[in-house]
């Protein structure tokens, strides 16, 4: 491994080399494998303040960053807050300065917000991680994504990846993109025209990137599938007409998981709606490495955590 | 004071270089490398006095207009309570007076408290002094009661300022709907909920035989549909604002390249590169793509474009110190506006003849105004840093901090009167002691 890893934060991986991408995995690989061992822990992070600061509503993340700071020894602190600060009548700069004086050496934030982490790190001396900010970021995720895509498919070179469903919302399809590209991966966006940005659909998206309305030639000789979670208030919005449809035209059943190439792998960021954006049988079918995801999501977390512990030293 | 060999430049863009008496006084002052234009007429600036004093005040607004080149500013009436009642518009003009610094022009409400639910004493307020009506930072979505004020308006002899935009359309939008909100994951503002306000609104105006002046307009297609209008003889006018005309969506996204400037490569080593989701940026209509920006260029040069206003956007940094969705909409961009024009116009985006109508007889004919005598002193080649303390106004809302620009108005007259002289200008020093 020649490459260093020299970010001091790491909010969104849309100006990540490949190289940086491949040592973090690279990072990850080990991880997994200290996840492996009887007992989970190394003393990697010990001394160490990680600071989970979820302003959204979430479980699975914080949960896979909490047992990854704890498997690296790190000590804990969560700060959970609900609803918009404005509600609360506490700011967000509020927050920040409350927890640059509490300390802590990375930040790992969640926020509804897009853009609310660099808001952050421009004003706390710590590293701070991006756990989901609103639509735009969830570099966790992607890197997860990839690295799960990578142990199966090998060199992502070529590969090309289906993201099916509703990405004008989705930070984990903004990420997913943003890693796998950069790997040299190609990617296929499917799904409603209401749930996809207009720019990427006239011409003005990403490079790598394209638009194909429909999911079965979209899936046509593909090599994994991303499935998103659909909100059920897009329909409310006026995006769509009815879940029923959308399971009917946009659904990834077993069906149209055979159009990709044989085994060709399932991936879903969770939490499934099963029925909906994804057919039962799928999801707990052979392609699917949705369990996959959630194990290799701690392992990615570590290798962050790790990697960004250095930096963390020098700013304290 | 008498300027020697000054190039001046009127309100019809015509240029001359030689001896020219500025405001009263007759000590010669050398003007070698300066310009003399007619004092600025901004038509759209928020001074949020009352209500709002914490992010600018009369005072404040009228000397940083000064600043700014803008010896007559209109002033919007999204105050608190709003511009709705004629002791309102009384007192903004007393205060403006003691103020001492630009003219201020009172623009009162269409609707009572800017609701947009009935209209405000339309006749009572032209009475008293406002020289237009406008719901401004809103459109009066309703078009009956848009109606109604462009009839009643024209009784009153004064034109109405509108803010066009489908809000049903724009919705939750917090920037340019592109291929940079499409990248940030931040909801887009439809450069189409614009362009239906806009032809909405002269459709109406056309009706009634109205005076309808366009704000802000920001799109190519709804410069097309002032020029079509205008074309038909249509009685619509229309402003850009100097940041429409220089920056662009990507800005949100952290680029301080300017529309002119180029992609990578060549851009000036001292512009900087800001954050992304800089609050800054946010400002509605939103800062759009390039041929927007060509598209407004195109339109000043052709006559469909009568103005250069700033809406001036002043903002306390806790509107601004937020998450971008949360924060308030608004640049503070009164003191940077010529200074950002003079530099398009070496980058040969349009005439300077032409941004000098738009900023002096193109208001004022929009207003129903004479001209006064008043008169700036611009240095073009002076060079100054965009900072917090450059800036007199309190709001210090701008993309541009850090910037660097170049032209600075070194002397502004008004009423026959050195108001403003930039400390560091030899002859201003002098002319100001005569003017004592």
């Amino acid at each position: 491994m020649t490459a260093a890893f020299a970010r001091r934060h790491v909010l969104a991986t849309d100006d990540w080399s490949r190289d940086e991408i491949e040592l973090v995995m690279d990072q990850g690989a080990a991880m997994l494998e200290v996840l492996g061992r009887p007992i989970r822990r190394t003393p990697a992070l010990r001394g160490r303040t990680v600071v989970l600061f979820f302003a959204e509503a979430s479980t699975r993340t914080r949960v896979s960053f909490e047992l990854a700071a704890k498997a690296l020894s790190a000590d804990v602190v969560n700060i959970t807050t609900s609803g918009s600060s404005v509600e609360k009548g506490e700011t967000l700069l509020d927050t920040v300065r409350t927890l640059q004086a509490l300390g802590g050496d990375i930040l790992v934030m969640r926020h509804s917000a897009s853009g609310a982490p660099y808001f952050v790190a421009d004003r706390v001396s710590g590293a701070v991680i991006n756990a989901g900010d609103g639509w735009h970021a969830h570099p966790t995720q992607g890197l997860l994504d990839a690295f799960t895509l990578r142990a199966a498919l090998g060199d992502l070179a070529g590969k090309r990846v289906v993201i099916a469903g509703d990405v004008m919302h989705s930070r984990v399809a903004r990420s997913d993109i943003h890693t796998l590209i950069p790997l040299g991966a190609s990617v296929t966006l499917s799904g409603p025209p209401t749930l996809m940005p207009l720019a990427w659909r006239c011409g003005q998206a990403p490079a790598g990137v394209s638009y194909e309305p429909d999911l079965d030639r979209a899936l046509e000789g593909a090599d994994a599938v991303i499935a998103l979670r659909l909100q059920r208030e897009r329909q409310e919005a006026g995006l769509l007409p009815s879940l029923r449809e959308y399971a009917h035209v946009w659904g990834l059943t077993e069906e149209r998981a055979s159009r990709m190439r044989p085994g060709a792998p399932v991936l879903h960021p969770g939490p499934m709606n099963e029925g909906v954006e994804i057919e039962a049988a799928v999801a707990h079918g052979a392609r699917s490495l949705i369990e996959r995801q959630v194990t290799n999501g701690v392992a990615m977390r570590m290798a962050l955590l790790y990697l960004l512990a250095p930096a963390a030293e020098v700013a304290a | 004071m008498i300027l020697t060999n000054v190039t001046r430049i009127d309100a019809d863009g015509r240029s001359s270089t030689g001896r020219h008496q500025a405001g009263s006084g007759t000590e010669t002052v050398d003007g070698s490398g300066l310009l003399l234009l007619p004092g600025l007429i901004d038509l759209h600036a928020h001074l949020r006095e009352p209500g709002f004093e914490e992010s600018e005040t009369i005072a404040t607004g009228a000397h940083a207009a000064l600043r700014g080149g803008f010896t007559t500013v209109c002033a919007m009436p999204n105050t608190q309570p709003a511009m709705d009642a004629p002791g309102l518009v009384a007192e903004l003009t007393a205060r403006a007076r003691v103020a001492r610094g630009a003219r201020v022009l009172p623009v009162a409400a269409i609707t009572r408290g800017r609701a947009g639910h009935e209209l405000a004493d339309l006749v009572e307020l032209a009475a008293a002094g406002a020289v237009a009506f406008s719901d401004d930072g809103d459109p009066v979505d309703d078009a009956r009661l848009f109606r109604s004020a462009l009839e009643y308006a024209r009784g009153a002899g004064r034109p109405v300022f509108e803010h066009s935009q489908d809000r049903v359309l724009s919705g939750r939008g917090v920037m340019h709907e592109g291929a940079v909100s499409a990248d940030l994951g931040l909801a887009g503002l439809s450069p189409a909920a614009e362009e239906t306000a806009i032809a909405r609104d002269i459709a109406i105006a056309r009706a009634t035989g109205a005076r309808l002046h366009l704000q802000h307009v920001s799109t190519a297609a709804g410069i097309d549909l002032v020029r079509s209008a205008k074309a038909a003889g249509a009685s619509v006018t229309c402003e850009v604002t100097p940041h429409h005309l220089a920056l662009l969506d990507e800005w949100v996204a952290g680029s301080r390249r300017f529309a002119w400037e180029p992609v990578r490569g060549a851009s000036p080593p001292q512009a900087p590169r800001g954050v992304p989701y800089d609050s800054a940026t946010k400002v509605n209509p939103p800062l759009r793509g390039e041929a927007d920006v060509r598209a407004l260029w195109a339109g000043l040069a052709d006559g469909t474009v009568d103005a250069i206003a700033t809406d001036h956007a002043p903002h306390a940094s806790i509107r601004k110190d937020v998450e971008y969705a949360e924060a308030a909409f608004g640049i503070s961009g009164i003191e940077t506006a010529l200074s950002v024009l003079l530099m398009a116009i070496d980058a040969r985006m349009g005439e300077l003849s032409v941004v000098v109508r738009a900023l002096t007889s193109g208001p004022a004919r929009v207003l129903g105004l004479a001209l006064t005598d008043d008169a700036i002193v611009v240095d073009p080649l002076r060079e100054w840093t965009v900072s917090v303390e450059a800036l007199a106004s309190r709001g210090k809302n701008t993309p541009l901090l850090g910037r660097r620009l170049r032209g600075r108005v070194v002397a502004a007259i008004v009423d026959g009167e050195v108001r403003y002289a930039d400390p560091a200008w030899k002859g201003a020093r002098r002319a100001e002691a005569v003017a004592r």
